[in-house]
């Protein structure tokens, strides 16, 4: 009743691998697409943009960087947080060594210096396996972050070890900084979460997908039909770097404009984007989205409502959004352990056959 | 189900917004988290303030102060989504937090609201040629630093040559802050420094104290928070380090810090910039209006202590502020801009402080558009653990300006550099 598939025919094999093969998803699709690119930068204020859509954005392309490693490679990562700092650091370096050039290219060579990081601190993965490699991917974490505060020049020797973005412009538009609009760090955000959604689709479904997929299920296998492990597991984890560089980049420059490394990026940003993908749902593009709306927007929703609606003191709010929070993460891995993703097909799934189940 | 949400979300948002008419001073506390048992204290003297004046007095100039309370929990994502959530309308921010502090500063520029971070931020922001909006007097982490070595110089007959003084700090923005201070003091004295960081939130510091029995320094200064100072204190009598040569910052000389060391902890030494205890009038009248008709903040179980009275202070000096910039502007409904005026020619002198009915309680402050930081000084309170009560020992201490202007100076013009502003005209 809600899809009304028919007479929506594929004539091609093109058509039928699309990503989105019913109509009625493709139009949603465009549609949510469309708001957010032409609608929401024209009603956005401060306070949507800085509370509620600047951290879903970017820990949205967090998550999707880490389940590209988790999720579809099989490799656990708990070295999110040092590489998103990689990738802060380094675009605080690059937008203060070379500040002529564009934002947009530091962000992108931020990525592409936190792949490089990611894929040195893969080479374990070659040898050693799952809680293993997650013990691995720690030291990852606690030493990146250890570098980033007692190096000075990563800070470039402010007395503090804070690090702050200048003001840098995109189009004349300033995106860094506190002048910024948030129309502007808005737009900027949503293009690389479009842009990173859009590779990993795609990737995923492409050859390196199948082999990532093939490594994750049995690796050994995998070998024996040709899957170099080599190959496969470090461009899993430079993909996935890449994103979760920009990420920490975007974190960083865009949405904080101020960070400190031990702060912004400890071990318990590893762990947020890690149930992220575990909640929203591993293996998944769409899991991702909604495992970062489950985790950066239910807490303030909560705070919102506790506080200002029933006026709660806020102290109490705090402790009681906690509980909530992870009594709702109970509730789902118990309900549905393959996360979000998986309930949202289940729901697809009924509304397909709605009114009509049998 | 999205749209249903999300005017849900819009709804909640909109009742968070209080009402335009009063004078509204958020307070971004944190009353959980790693340093919540601190943070709680402090919101609470704070918040008591203003509701002491709202009560007593119908607030200030006739017009109420609205204190909305938002939780950061130290965070500073949290503290930016306060920062947005409660900055409608608002005239004056204390985050108390380094780290949110440091995100804010750029952030007050542009949206024209006053900071006012008192004995913690960034400590260039003194400056006010170049953070016109930041204001943070009565005392910095480099004015703690240079009070603390002037008290030693005092103990040493003026000569701390050869002398060892250790740093333990919490290894973040405000524990950094102090060290380059201190390494200059310690060429201008020929003391020796060493620093010792410790990671946060500073559970763990055997080694750290380990290290401090080796090298068997004459003095541990501290720049610790939350329970980093409960763990040192503690470890610094495990090793029978001389309590009265172990020197801490304000934000490590509360009663949470040293109560859980019982007696190791007697002769423990702090700075600090506000007077401790209940022995002010003042309480009179919080006694009255405050806490017997049940209007405490958190029913007023810290009211007195060493925190919550810092952030009664920090009121103070606020309230104070915006009744100068009323008297100024003539107008009792004042904007942030005239609020920063009301703050540059902010004139807190002992008289004042006996009218408020806080006597000696805090140091003279007189502010002007170039200097935001007041004259920096600050006393030494030590603990008697067998009184459970901090003693105050020495008067207010003048830090040491010809060592901290260069230092301020030269981090105001990086700060100028890197941001690509101008600094205003000061005559």
């Amino acid at each position: 009743m809600f899809y009304r598939e028919a007479g929506d025919f594929k004539t091609s094999y093109r058509d039928d691998g699309q990503t989105f093969p019913i109509a009625l998803d493709r139009w949603g699709y465009y549609a949510i697409v469309a708001v957010a690119a032409l609608v929401v930068p024209f009603v956005i204020n401060d306070y949507w943009a800085s509370a509620i859509l600047l951290p879903f954005l970017i820990y949205a392309i967090a998550s999707i960087g880490l389940n590209i490693l988790v999720g579809y490679a099989g490799q656990v990562s708990l070295g999110t947080g040092g590489f998103m700092a990689v990738g802060a650091y380094s675009v605080y370096k690059l937008m203060t060594a070379f500040p002529e050039i564009s934002i947009i290219a530091h962000i992108l060579l931020a990525g592409g210096m936190t792949a490089l990081v990611g894929m040195a601190f893969g080479l374990p993965s070659l040898r050693i396996k799952g809680f293993y490699l997650a013990v691995a991917t720690l030291a990852a974490q606690f030493f990146l972050v250890w570098l980033f505060n007692k190096v000075p020049w990563f800070y470039n020797n402010s007395a503090s070890g804070q690090i702050n973005a200048p003001e840098r412009t995109v189009l004349g538009w300033a995106v860094t900084g506190p002048a910024a609009t948030p129309a502007a760090k808005y737009l900027v955000c949503l293009a690389f979460v479009v842009f990173a959604a859009w590779i990993a689709r795609n990737l995923t479904r492409g050859m390196f997908g199948r082999k990532w997929m093939a490594i994750r299920d049995m690796d050994i296998a995998a070998e024996i039909i040709g899957v170099n492990p080599l190959t496969a597991k470090l461009s899993a984890f430079g993909v996935s770097s890449f994103f979760v560089g920009i990420a920490g980049a975007l974190l960083f420059a865009v949405y904080l404009g101020a960070a400190e490394v031990t702060e912004a990026f400890g071990i318990n940003k590893s762990f947020l984007v890690l149930f992220m993908v575990i909640i929203g749902g591993l293996g998944s593009i769409f899991g991702s989205f909604a495992g970062a709306a489950f985790l950066v927007v239910l807490p303030v929703f909560l705070k919102n409502l506790l506080v200002g609606t029933f006026g709660w003191p806020t102290d109490l709010a705090a402790h009681f959004e906690l509980m909530i929070v992870g009594a709702l993460i109970i509730f789902f891995l118990i309900v549905e352990p393959h996360g979000l993703a998986r309930l949202w097909r289940l729901v697809k799934e009924k509304l397909r056959l709605w009114p009509f189940p049998h | 189900m999205k749209l249903k949400f999300a005017s849900l979300v819009a709804g909640a948002v909109m009742a968070a917004a209080p009402a335009m008419a009063d004078l509204i001073v958020p307070n971004l506390s944190y009353r959980t988290g790693p340093y919540g048992a601190n943070g709680t204290q402090y919101a609470d003297g704070f918040n008591d303030y203003f509701t002491l004046l709202n009560e007593r007095d119908g607030g200030i100039g006739g017009e109420k102060i609205q204190v909305p309370e938002c939780e950061t929990a130290y965070n500073t994502e949290k503290g930016v989504e306060c920062y947005e959530a409660t900055k409608e309308g608002a005239l004056v921010f204390n985050p108390l937090s380094t780290g949110i502090t440091y995100q804010l500063i750029p952030k007050v520029s542009v949206d024209k609201k006053v900071l006012y971070t008192p004995g913690y931020g960034r400590t260039s922001a003194k400056d006010g040629a170049v953070f016109e909006w930041v204001f943070n007097a009565p005392a910095n982490y480099w004015d703690g630093a240079s009070v603390a070595i002037k008290y030693l110089l005092d103990q040493n007959g003026g000569d701390l040559n050869g002398k060892k003084v250790a740093l333990v700090y919490h290894n973040s923005a405000y524990g950094k802050e102090p060290i380059r201070t201190l390494q200059e003091l310690g060429k201008k004295h020929g003391f020796t420094l060493t620093e010792i960081p410790v990671e946060a939130p500073g559970q763990e510091q055997k080694s750290q104290w380990l290290q401090i029995r080796r090298d068997k320094p004459d003095y541990v200064l501290m720049w610790g928070w939350g329970v980093m100072n409960q763990v040192a204190i503690q470890e610094a009598a495990n090793i029978r380090f001389p309590m009265e040569n172990f020197i801490g910052i304000w934000w490590a000389g509360s009663e949470l810090d040293v109560l859980p060391a019982g007696d190791g902890a007697n002769g423990y030494k702090s700075l600090t910039f506000n007077g401790v205890g209940m022995d002010y009038p003042l309480y009179d009248d919080l006694k009255t209006h405050v806490i017997d008709p049940g209007k405490a903040s958190q029913g007023g179980e810290h009211v007195g202590s060493a925190v919550y009275s810092r952030g009664m202070y920090a009121a103070v000096v606020i309230a104070e502020a915006i009744r100068k910039a009323q008297e100024l502007s003539g107008t009792s409904a004042i904007s942030p801009e005239q609020l920063r005026d009301g703050f540059e020619q902010l004139d807190i002198t002992p008289e004042r402080l006996v009218e408020i009915g806080l006597p000696d309680f805090g140091p003279e402050i007189k502010l002007s558009c170039a200097n935001h930081g007041g004259s920096g000084m600050a006393r030494l309170q030590q603990w008697d653990a067998a009184a459970k009560k901090w003693n105050l020992i020495t008067e207010f201490t003048e830090p040491d300006a010809e060592v901290l202007a260069p230092l301020i100076a030269e981090d105001a013009a990086a700060y100028t550099a890197e941001n690509n502003i101008t600094p205003r005209a000061c005559d």
